[in-house]
């Protein structure tokens, strides 16, 4: 089991033919991810890789192939009409890689996802990955193994980092996610808590978090009311000044809100255990298991 | 990217807003002319990217031409936060009869635009949400409809008793949230918004924030950026599609990925070093980019130790080795680095620095440890 995504995801890729869209297209083949259509318009019609049919319009893409799920490889200006496009073919699960979506964009696209019944995982994320069963996005496959811990995250190359700490000491994973560093996601710490909290897969959560905003604050409060299974967590940012944009639009202590002080004593106070270094994480784990 | 007040106050301006006119200079004989045609006493303040100008002594009142150029002469060049002040910003003094607080800002857990109002302005509107948050009001704006009519008034009405009034600052809120959404912009804030002794409101100070991911289809707001206000080597990274933010400590970090980045400061910070800097080389990297990332680097006289500390997924571990030997090809490193990669062709990467004399680690701990040992050697 897992959360999200599993061996039935069927995947369409939009902006399959795009330098970053083929290359971990074949990626996500080569790990047995089931990719049953790409979209790139003005080229329907062709095939990518010999096997996968490509489809001007997603619509098109979801008639032929029943495709479920889909990620978004588009340059920033067409991410946000690539989302909306997907909602409106009827994708119940859209994960956007994209970076660069302007938030104000963002504030008409939630709306019209929730309408159509669709999930969004991102934009400017890495997406997730069920070890063993499928991959969408650009996590490597290599650094993950199947087992029982969930992993969500802020973060991109902090969670490999991560990631490759628990496989490296036996801690395999039932699904690692990212869901972006910006100010407006489309699925958030609390709808994943939640999702692997019901997983009867999962047995432990490491949840990766960063300066900016009180989403760390809000999903402490969730895990001390709903979240049963042990929980670890790690805060970046610890040493960044106030006022500057750490990378990620969402990385900036504005004020005194949003320090990674604040959020770790919010970590604490649910009683999820924190790391001070990523490589505490199996330490931590092993104590709670 | 931040505008700068005489920017913001264009913007306003055009939106309808009443602002005070105003005029830049950049240097002393102008502000002396430009205080001479306004006649009366002056405002000279400051135009950089940091906040507390007034403390700092970067904003001061004026009663004559001669005064306004003397203070002219102290703030032009004055360092505010590091950034030399360039411009200045010549404004009529107003008669101030109160002072409140307007802002549009992206409220993340709404996932809206939210326009918020007090009245306690004039002062920093942080300190008021702390110490008195009943005197903040806000109401979150759909997208679809926009701020409405009767909303605006609803807010003005928590500001002033006279309707005439209530009604001015309700159209100028209506104006700032257009003026916010055209320059897309994360912030846009009226502080103070004052009424005069004759009852007018009026903006008398604007500050506006703009999404860095707008400009690229709004390249009249992208025109805006003044890099001559800007760190120069924060200039150079951005031009190479580096993130580099300069700070105050002796180990210089180049990471890919924010995330990573900031864990890899932090963990600087843990072994006893301070972080000279934040710097990103993003997700497809070049051995161009790491060249450009060590010169950044090194160009900062503090560093005592350079770090890399690289975890390959899209980034190629072997561009970021190609790339330091590359730059230390050309110029030889006068401060020891240390040299962390794993993942993506971790392997053809430790064969390209060892045959170029370097030594490369695995681990991220090992790695952060080794750079805040030398560089507390070095210091």
């Amino acid at each position: 089991m897992s959360i999200f995504i599993d061996k039935d995801t069927k995947l369409v890729v939009q902006g399959i033919t795009g330098r970053d869209g083929s290359f971990h297209t074949q990626q996500a083949m080569d790990y047995g991810t089931r990719v049953v259509a790409g979209v790139t318009p003005g080229k329907g019609g062709q095939q990518f890789s010999g096997t996968v049919p490509i489809f001007n319009t997603v619509a098109q893409a979801v008639a032929a192939t029943g495709a479920n799920t889909s990620v978004i490889y588009v340059p920033a200006r067409f991410a946000a009409d690539a989302i909306y496009e997907a909602a409106d073919a009827g994708i119940a699960l859209i994960v956007c890689i994209s970076e660069g979506v302007p938030v104000l964009d963002m504030t008409r696209v939630m709306p019209f996802v929730r309408d159509c019944g669709a999930r969004l995982i991102g934009p400017n994320c890495p997406g997730l990955i069920s070890p063993g069963q499928s991959k969408v996005g650009i996590v490597p496959g290599q650094i993950c193994a199947e087992g029982k811990v969930g992993v969500v995250s802020r973060s991109g190359t902090l969670t490999y980092e991560i990631i490759h700490q628990l496989t490296k000491s036996g801690y395999g994973q039932s699904t690692c996610i990212g869901i972006g560093g910006d100010p407006i996601i489309g699925t958030n710490f609390i709808d994943c808590l939640q999702e692997f909290q019901a997983d009867p897969a999962t047995e432990a959560i490491v949840m990766i978090g960063e300066i900016g905003g009180t989403a760390e604050q809000e999903a402490s409060e969730f895990v001390a009311q709903h979240v049963s299974k042990p929980v670890v967590g790690f805060i970046a940012g610890q040493t960044a000044p106030p006022g500057r944009r750490m990378g990620h639009a969402g990385a900036i202590i504005s004020g005194s809100a949003g320090t990674a002080a604040e959020k770790m004593a919010a970590l604490e106070a649910a009683n999820i255990g924190v790391m001070k270094r990523p490589m505490e994480v199996v330490q931590l784990l092993k104590g709670r298991l | 990217m931040n505008l700068h007040e005489y920017q913001a106050r264009g913007l306003l301006k055009q939106a309808g807003i009443p602002v005070p006119d105003g005029e830049v200079a950049v240097s002393p004989d102008e502000v002396e002319q430009i205080a001479a045609r306004m006649g009366d006493g002056v405002v000279v303040k400051a135009q950089v990217h940091a906040g507390g100008r007034g403390k700092a002594g970067g904003v001061k009142l004026a009663k004559n031409p001669k005064e306004a150029r003397a203070h002219a002469e102290k703030i032009l060049g004055m360092q505010i936060k590091g950034l030399t002040v360039e411009k200045v910003l010549v404004v009529p003094t107003s008669a101030i009869a109160s002072e409140s607080y307007v802002g549009v800002i992206v409220d993340r857990a709404s996932e809206r635009a939210v326009v918020m109002v007090s009245p306690a302005g004039g002062v920093d509107i942080e300190e008021v949400a702390a110490k008195t948050p009943e005197k903040i009001f806000k109401q979150p704006v759909d997208p679809k409809y926009g701020l409405l009519p009767h909303q605006a008034m609803s807010l003005a009405f928590n500001l002033y008793d006279d309707v005439k009034q209530v009604r001015q600052a309700a159209t100028i809120m209506q104006q700032l949230y257009q003026a916010f959404l055209n320059a897309g912009a994360s912030l846009a804030e009226i502080n103070p918004l004052i009424t005069t002794p004759s009852g007018e409101v009026v903006a008398l100070d604007a500050k506006i924030g703009v999404d860095d991911n707008e400009l690229e289809r709004r390249p009249n707001i992208a025109a805006l950026r003044d890099v001559s206000s800007e760190a120069p080597a924060e200039v150079a990274a951005r031009d190479a599609g580096l993130t580099y933010i300069k700070l105050d400590g002796q180990v210089g970090c180049c990471v890919n990925g924010a995330g990573l980045a900031m864990a890899t400061m932090d963990l600087v910070k843990y072994y006893g070093g301070e972080p000279a800097n934040f710097l990103d080389i993003g997700g497809s990297s070049s051995p161009e980019k790491v060249i450009t990332a060590l010169e950044i680097i090194t160009s900062d006289p503090n560093v005592k130790a350079i770090l890399f500390n690289i975890f390959g997924g899209i980034t190629r571990c072997d561009d970021v080795a190609n790339g330091i030997v590359a730059a230390t090809k050309q110029t030889k490193l006068a401060v020891p680095i240390v040299i962390r990669l794993t993942g993506t062709n971790e392997d053809a990467a430790v064969k390209i620095l060892q045959q170029a004399g370097f030594e490369a680690l695995t681990d991220m701990d090992e790695a952060v440890q080794q750079a805040v040992k030398l560089a507390q050697e070095a210091a």
